[in-house]
């Protein structure tokens, strides 16, 4: 007979493994019965571990440690749902791309994308960054002239400094018009590491 | 504000699983636990934001526990009785002179102990639960308290652990 007290009626030794395998449960019968709103895992990169986030309309969100993964979570939760679970499976397509992207062996990302959290102009831009190619760069004012309002150049840098999906749409390939690197929602290391990855390939 | 889903269920999840036991015994109490995340997951966004979310949680794990006694038609608690013809019992259980006496709780004091002493929710979310007056689910959980210790000595006054 083991001593214990009150509170500690009911615990097993084996806890943490069955509340991690209920876990995995409730993000597969969540998922089951379209209960899963938004879905998220993190995967480690070169540039430092990325939080992916995804509804069931596709990959909504990618955010860099420094944006705070807690923070960004509490964010989507407001902003999308709060119904958001740990279930990496439905991110399992975009952490494969990104892990050949990473390895050099991948050029375009073709999961679905969901742009729900941008709006206007921003998404118009999010929407045609993807036109520049892989390796190659734009300066703000040729992606202004891309979307088709030549003197929005200030907006486009705004609209690349809150892409919500960096990396997978390539706001790194956007530079000052000196060729100077500009601002990145990652810091300057971690648009130059694409740059070079990209560049290197 | 309202934190996202995973975060209640890393919070609240060992606590309800516990209950869930307490409730069920070991063998029912996963499909609780899950069947009450689920329905969480479902509710979560009407849930007002000022909720006490862990006796909201324990108030569905007690909704659903009735409904898996109701479904099985068993006694809660089943004793796991083994065939005459067994040769080879295996392993006892752990805790067997435990679950013995939590098995042996009238129904109320043993919910009753599981919302106050595990859940750790006061006695008036506890009466709102179970029905009828706070100091009603008092008694119910002092007399469940004490009904396990005359049947399992080793439980310990609270705070006395050594």
């Amino acid at each position: 007979m083991n001593d214990l007290t009150p509170a500690e009626l009911g615990a097993s030794p084996d806890d943490a493994d069955i509340l991690a395998r209920l876990r995995r449960r409730l993000a597969a019968d969540a998922a089951g019965a379209d209960l899963l709103d938004v879905a998220y895992t993190t995967v480690d990169t070169p540039v430092g571990p990325l939080l992916l986030a995804a509804t069931p309309r596709g990959l909504v969100r990618v955010a860099y440690a420094s944006e705070d993964h807690d923070q960004v979570l509490t964010t989507l939760g407001e902003r999308l749902s709060p119904r958001i679970l740990r279930a990496p499976a439905r991110l399992d397509p975009v952490a494969r791309e990104l892990d050949e992207y990473f390895a050099g062996r991948r050029r375009t990302f073709d999961v679905p994308l969901d742009l729900g959290l941008s709006h206007g102009f921003r998404q118009l831009v999010q929407r045609h960054l993807p036109e520049i190619g892989y390796g190659e760069t734009r300066s703000y004012g040729q992606v202004a002239a891309l979307v088709g309002n030549p003197r929005a150049v200030r907006a486009v840098g705004t609209a690349c400094a809150t892409n919500p999906l960096p990396v997978v749409v390539p706001c790194h390939r956007v530079l000052r018009a000196d060729g100077s690197l500009g601002g990145y929602i990652g810091g300057a290391d971690a648009k130059t590491a694409l740059l070079r990855l990209e560049a290197a390939a | 504000m309202k934190q996202p889903f995973e975060q209640v269920v890393a919070q609240h999840g060992p606590a309800v699983l516990r209950v869930c036991r307490v409730l069920l015994g070991s063998h029912d109490a996963e499909d609780a636990w899950s069947e009450t995340f689920v329905a969480a997951l479902r509710a979560y966004p009407d849930l007002p934001a000022d909720a006490n979310v862990e006796a909201w949680l324990v108030t569905i794990a007690h909704r659903k526990a009735i409904d898996v006694l109701r479904a099985t038609g068993r006694r809660p608690l089943p004793v796991d009785e083994l065939p005459e013809t067994a040769t080879d019992p295996g392993p006892p259980p752990p805790d067997d002179d435990l679950w013995a006496a939590v098995r042996a709780l009238p129904a109320k004091q043993r919910q009753a102990v599981a919302y106050r002493y595990v859940a750790g929710l006061p006695y008036a979310e506890i009466a709102a639960i179970l029905g009828g007056s706070t100091d009603a689910a008092r008694r119910a959980a002092a007399d469940g308290i004490k009904n396990l210790r005359t049947t399992y000595p080793g439980l310990l006054t609270e705070g006395a652990r050594s």
